[in-house]
């Protein structure tokens, strides 16, 4: 313990000024923190307004498809996502697993109760335990999967497809069932993100392709867009959308505000993807394409079985990294086209008749900053993962 | 054996691969050629309908809004708020870029540290704030830190009394003077202290001796300023308060502040991030070599691995200056008087959308262009070292 404090702490006079400095520094953050949570914070507002905050206007009554949707999209993941069982010689006794799991998802766990306890307990713990319970028995449920014989039969696509149905049947419903200018709050931040990485992910591939490929007129073309679109600024592109879009489709239609920042979320994203992706045809060595060239494979088969899987998995962190940009930039939205999103709505409840004037801007944007936060870093620890699993580096 | 029968010599058309690529290729510039013509087409229609003009005249009607700080009022045409909107665009990303390439290289080597606090602490930091939204960021910045928490301007802090801080803006200490001047005598004394750096190092392979271009570089740039400094008869001026204003110094707007600390708080972190990742693809051995010259920690940073690590991280570093310069967009969301809120503000009063709009684009579209064909063109040289 001394020799760890001298080596790491204390191992010149320099370092001990930095180890002195930055302990005063981290004392005194860390001290503004819990005294703003537990004793400062003035958390009613976010109790008050926590429907606002994460649904906006959705009607209370269909509530119950938004919280479903979550809960089933939370057991997919836990069941696509989970570990498979360990081989025999790595099995470990139980407390160490438990410890694994604490130390893998303690930050998140306590951050969610943190999340609990500042919105009003009574209201989100139902749905907290829900999620909690939905991401064990999806993991148990894969880890079966791979136990009992005829389950590890059936094959993949068939089994994901299985299970989506129920989050795509609730969310088509939640479409359906309400208005999109009712929504708000982190829902519609939520929705616009998976909506616009589902839609922007082929279109950027194509993209990619078309960029390495050999054929002059397609690769000119997904040169050009590539370019243009990244080379503008996302918030400006948001702006023309919102004045400008109606002037180039056909008059009758009427696009809303949110199906516009989804069209410029997915062309926008598509064209960095397509970077992204590039980048990762590229790292492919080129015997991997001979070796498909001398098994016979037309140039569609050596792509999409060959070069493109391989291609996809080695820039995994990059392509969750735009994913994660794009959720915490649906946030412009709000400020370019007056969507109700939640750093709009958190703006809008400081101005509330009770809290006006009173300085409630640091507990809202502390709470937004809270959700966005543990988005992004449940995304980036996950795709870590992803890429273990799938061996990026070793084979 | 008699040759095979029945067989052609060529295939036929629909299995030619040459063949089949053009038809391909047509077929997606057919795809291609038809939206643009359909999206065109559109606007034409709708632009007949609605009347509204599709040229650039409008950049000579009246603006008929003001801009704070400068000489720009109701009458001036649009065009010269577009190149004011320009002007500030330009300042608050060059100053960014400088600080955030500073301050993430600071935070990216103290990533690495061999201190144990230090390491954590910038660890910490890096990863709160690259998790988080930018415009969420700004809004805190501008909203709850500058709008409500610096004071009122009758009791604004003067930390030194060198600065005045309150919810009108930030004043720092200035010179005096045209700021033509003052850029001319700092470019030629540049120039020189670069000239002086370039012999040494002439010198210093002359004679063997040390070329300390730095220091001597250094020297000259201090001195050079310095002199023309008293003979041009330079002062500088500190801010103070004078009726519910400031007088003296230079006064930052809150919304330029802002902008200004939001953009380099975000983007250093990204910048950390590559100069760590950048220092470890410096092979080991290089820092063993270095170890083994008996090498100080600082000189064998300075000498060894930084401008190795340089090389692998200046494509990534530049593409985060133009996200920054493409980032200040977001100045229009808290009335900073960027391209893009002159843009909006032009267009609200009466300008039309798609033309201003389309200006602002390709504004912010040359420059990333130019920026990335310069950055090109350095990574080229940098790249062609043999190591």
């Amino acid at each position: 313990m001394k020799l760890w404090i001298r080596r790491n702490l204390f191992r010149t006079w320099w370092d001990g000024v930095l180890t002195l400095a930055f302990g005063a520094l981290a004392v005194w953050v860390l001290w503004t923190l819990v005294e703003f949570i537990f004793i400062t914070g003035r958390w009613e507002i976010i109790e008050v307004n926590l429907k606002l905050l994460l649904v906006g206007q959705f009607p209370a009554e269909s509530l119950w498809m938004v919280q479903g949707s979550l809960v089933a999209i939370t057991f997919w993941l836990a069941a696509a996502l989970g570990g498979k069982p360990r081989a025999p010689e790595d099995q470990v006794a139980w407390p160490r697993r438990i410890w694994d799991v604490i130390q893998r998802f303690g930050l998140i766990i306590g951050l969610g109760v943190l999340l609990v306890v500042l919105a009003g307990p009574t209201e989100s713990a139902p749905l907290a335990l829900a999620v909690v319970g939905a991401v064990a028995v999806g993991r148990v449920l894969n880890t079966t999967r791979h136990r009992v014989s005829w389950l590890a039969r059936i094959p993949a696509i068939i089994w994901h497809l299985v299970l989506l149905i129920a989050p795509i049947a609730l969310i088509s419903l939640t479409l359906m069932q309400s208005e999109l200018s009712l929504w708000g709050g982190f829902l519609i931040n939520f929705y616009m993100a998976i909506i616009a990485i589902v839609l922007c992910f082929p279109l950027g591939v194509l993209l990619a392709l078309g960029r390495k490929s050999t054929l002059p007129i397609v690769r000119l073309i997904s040169t050009t867009y590539i370019e243009l679109i990244g080379g503008a600024p996302l918030f400006v592109l948001l702006l023309l959308a919102g004045v400008a879009l109606e002037f180039f489709i056909p008059s009758e239609v009427a696009p809303g505000s949110v199906f516009r920042a989804v069209t410029v979320f997915t062309l926008f994203t598509a064209a960095y993807l397509a970077e992204i992706v590039r980048g990762g045809l590229q790292s492919i060595p080129q015997g991997q394409l001979e070796a498909g060239k001398a098994l016979g494979l037309s140039t569609v088969k050596i792509t999409f079985l060959i070069t493109l899987p391989q291609a996809l998995r080695n820039v995994i962190p990059a392509q969750i990294g735009q994913f994660i940009s794009l959720f915490k930039d649906t946030t412009l939205a709000g400020a370019a086209l007056s969507i109700v999103e939640l750093l709009k709505v958190s703006e809008a409840i400081t101005k509330q008749d009770d809290f006006l004037g009173q300085g409630y801007i640091y507990e809202a944007l502390a709470f937004v900053s809270l959700l966005f936060w543990v988005g992004s870093y449940v995304m980036s620890r996950e795709s870590q993962r992803l890429e273990k699993r799938l061996g990026v580096g070793q084979r | 054996m008699s040759p095979l029968t029945g067989v052609p010599t060529r295939a036929p058309l629909w299995r030619d691969v040459r063949v089949l690529k053009w038809v391909f290729q047509l077929v997606v510039l057919a795809i291609f050629v038809s939206i643009i013509f359909w999206l065109y087409n559109n606007y034409q229609v709708n632009i007949q309908k609605s009347k509204i003009p599709t040229g650039l005249e409008f950049l000579d009607n009246p603006a008929n809004f003001t801009m704070p700080g400068n000489d720009f009022n109701q009458s001036s045409p649009v065009w010269s708020a577009f190149i004011q909107g320009f002007y500030n665009t330009l300042r608050v990303s060059i100053v960014g870029i400088l600080l955030s390439i500073f301050f993430g290289t600071l935070i990216g080597m103290a990533r690495l540290s061999k201190n144990f606090l230090v390491r954590t602490v910038a660890g910490a930091y890096v990863e709160v704030i690259r998790n988080l939204p930018l415009l969420v960021l700004l809004t805190f910045m501008n909203l709850a830190v500058v709008l409500q928490t610096f004071p009122r301007i009758e009791n604004a802090w003067k930390p030194l009394d060198l600065f005045v801080v309150s919810n009108r803006g930030i004043a720092i200490p200035w010179f005096e003077g045209s700021g033509t001047t003052l850029l001319t005598v700092l470019a030629a004394a540049l120039v020189i202290a670069g000239l002086v750096a370039w012999l040494r190092g002439k010198y210093s392979d002359r004679t063997g001796k040390p070329a300390r271009g730095l220091l001597y570089a250094t020297a000259v740039f201090v001195l050079v300023v310095l002199g023309s400094w008293f003979t041009l008869g330079y002062q500088w001026t500190l801010p103070f308060v004078e009726d519910r204003g400031t007088l003296g110094g230079l006064r930052l707007d809150p919304s330029f502040f802002a902008l200004l600390v939001t953009l380099v708080i975000y983007t250093s972190s990204h910048i950390a991030e590559i100069v760590r990742g950048s220092i470890l693809a410096v092979p080991r051995g290089q820092g063993e070599a270095a170890d083994a010259l008996a090498l100080s920690g600082p000189t064998k940073m300075r000498l060894v691995i930084l401008p190795q690590a340089f090389r692998v991280a200046l494509p990534a570093i530049g593409n985060q200056s133009l996200n920054l310069l493409k980032n200040s967009s977001l100045g229009a969301a808290i009335s900073y008087f960027e391209l893009t809120q002159i843009a909006q503000i032009t267009v609200g009063n009466g300008s039309p959308a798609v033309p201003a709009f389309t200006l602002t684009l390709l504004v912010y579209l040359s420059i990333s262009l130019t920026t990335s064909l310069v950055i090109n063109i350095f990574n080229r040289r940098l790249a062609l070292v043999e190591r």
